[in-house]
């Protein structure tokens, strides 16, 4: 076993995944797992037949107090924090001021004076630097707080009633996109009904020093090591289980060169709240209409597309896949790729240029998967 | 550790060869096959194709990358294992029996003895990792 290259950061967890066998890589600067023993295959299935845990303490915590808070924010994010109540999550965009992504993420309102932003590994610095910027007011109170909080998925049907013992939180009254603060195995914790891969499941932030005792006891509570345990996973059965579910990835899907509503995040673009960063050109462009946009695909015949290939129509170059993969737990080959506006309907045929080699696909409707909710 | 047997030719590029009469059968290493992780998809040449010594042959693809892979030798096809096409994960659990990728008939058997023998392949594993 390697060290870890002494330029990447490491979470709480690094020397866990190390113990526990994951392959290391260097993401985005960050020593992280890719995958574990069990498999980037079997990861993604168990984690939507029972259970898988990640660690993505990587990413960023943005800490905003003041009774300005909310205003403040809203000046910034194209969804309206507004309309958050104490407890309630909310995703959202950084934007620039031509109606670009700066950023995704996830606004918690613990009370009206108090929202903390979390946003990604990656993306944290620009971030910081761009919100910070835009202080304009001595009372409000801006923190990097990504240095003092683990964080941990519990993602997949068998998630609640796995994390449930561990907690005095009633789990089933936390609706989607909401939070509570208690305690989960005795430590001090935000538990938020909310991510990244189509699944019910906790996100789940602490001290950092409390992330492995939180991971270990996680993963014995969910009988990790049998045939139907809960599975440590790695970036890489994160990343097809949130294309399957047809959600966005920075760096992909969205950048400072899209705009939301080519993205397909109008839903998120709350143009009537008030004046926000960019909200001049998206109203222009929901006006007017997007030029291209983002669609999903599957590969009708042999073959898989791959991040970045170009996308052909009638052998003429269209578009760009954004993110192509296997997709697991559907059995097929999926991606999505921007294409011309009026090109973009359901049912589209489209080729993609994989190495060389034109293979042929249909624009699907998104997400690809959709889990069935009983609750 | 991986499983490199004695028998086999290796490739820098992480094939193995097995020397039969003027043919070579070949596929990927024990230890290509878990950095790879699980194969989802095997790209394979057709009988009858012909490639120079280090030529990419196909490529084999896990959930996550696409790797290229070459022939040890120069040669022609003379067979594909197309059974790949259903069941890549034939890679994973049998990399040098049931996953073998490709029969050739060499042009130049002496090309063999410039590849590396067992010992060397794993020499080379290791200090490839270190």
């Amino acid at each position: 076993m390697t060290a870890p290259a002494l330029d990447l950061k490491r979470t709480p967890l690094n020397a866990a995944h190390r113990r526990m066998g994951g392959r290391m890589v260097d993401f985005g600067g960050w020593d992280m797992p890719v995958q574990y023993p069990a498999g980037t295959v079997e990861e993604h299935l168990r984690t939507r037949t029972h259970a898988g845990l990640f660690d993505v303490s990587h990413m960023g915590e943005i800490d905003v107090r003041g009774v300005d808070a909310i205003s403040f924010v809203n000046r910034l994010v194209s969804n309206d924090a507004a309309k958050l109540v104490d407890g309630q999550a909310q995703y959202s965009a950084l934007t620039t001021p031509q109606g670009t992504v700066i950023d995704d993420l996830l606004v918690y309102r613990f009370a009206a004076d108090h929202l903390l932003l979390v946003v990604n590994a990656g993306t944290t610095e620009k971030d910081w630097e761009w919100i910070r910027s835009h202080q304009s007011n001595e009372t409000l109170e801006l923190r990097n707080v990504s240095a003092e909080y683990c964080q941990l998925a519990l993602q997949g049907p068998e998630a609640l009633k796995i994390l449930q013992p561990l907690t005095d939180l009633s789990l089933d009254e936390v609706k989607y996109y909401h939070f509570r603060e208690g305690k989960v195995d005795g430590v001090q914790a935000i538990v938020s009904r909310t991510g990244y891969t189509g699944e019910d499941g906790f996100e789940v932030y602490a001290a950092a020093e409390k992330g492995e005792q939180l991971w270990n006891k996680i993963l014995d509570a969910g009988s990790f090591g049998t045939d139907k345990g809960v599975l440590p996973c790695g970036l890489a059965a994160r990343n097809t289980l949130r294309l399957e579910a047809g959600m966005a990835l920075y760096g992909h899907e969205i950048d400072d060169t899209t705009t939301l509503l080519e993205a397909n995040l109008g839903w998120i673009c709350k143009l009537n709240k008030g004046d926000f960063i960019g909200r001049e050109i998206l109203a222009k462009q929901k006006e007017e209409g997007v030029q291209r946009r983002l669609v999903g695909f599957e590969v009708t015949e042999r073959g898989i597309a791959r991040d970045n290939q170009d996308v052909l129509i009638d052998g003429r170059q269209v578009g760009r896949v954004t993110s192509g993969s296997p997709a697991p737990y559907l059995k097929k080959n999926i991606g999505m790729a921007y294409v011309p506006a009026e090109l973009a309907g359901e049912g589209q045929a489209l080729q993609i240029d994989v190495r060389g080699r034109p293979v042929s696909a249909r624009i699907v409707p998104t997400p690809f998967y959709k889990r069935e909710k009983n609750s | 550790m991986a499983n490199v047997p004695e028998d086999l030719h290796y490739s820098k590029d992480h094939e193995w060869i097995r020397v039969e009469g003027n043919v070579g059968v070949v596929g990927i290493t024990d230890h290509a096959q878990d950095a790879l992780g699980d194969v989802v998809y095997v790209e394979l040449p057709k009988a009858g194709d012909e490639f120079a010594a280090h030529e990419s042959f196909g490529s084999v693809e896990s959930v996550k990358a696409v790797s290229e892979i070459f022939t040890p030798v120069s040669g022609e096809i003379t067979e594909a294992n197309d059974s790949l096409q259903d069941e890549p994960e034939k890679v994973n659990q049998d990399p040098y029996g049931a996953g073998w990728m490709i029969k050739i008939k060499m042009k130049s058997p002496g090309e063999v003895d410039s590849l590396l023998t067992a010992a060397e392949y794993e020499d080379f594993t290791k200090a490839e990792s270190e």
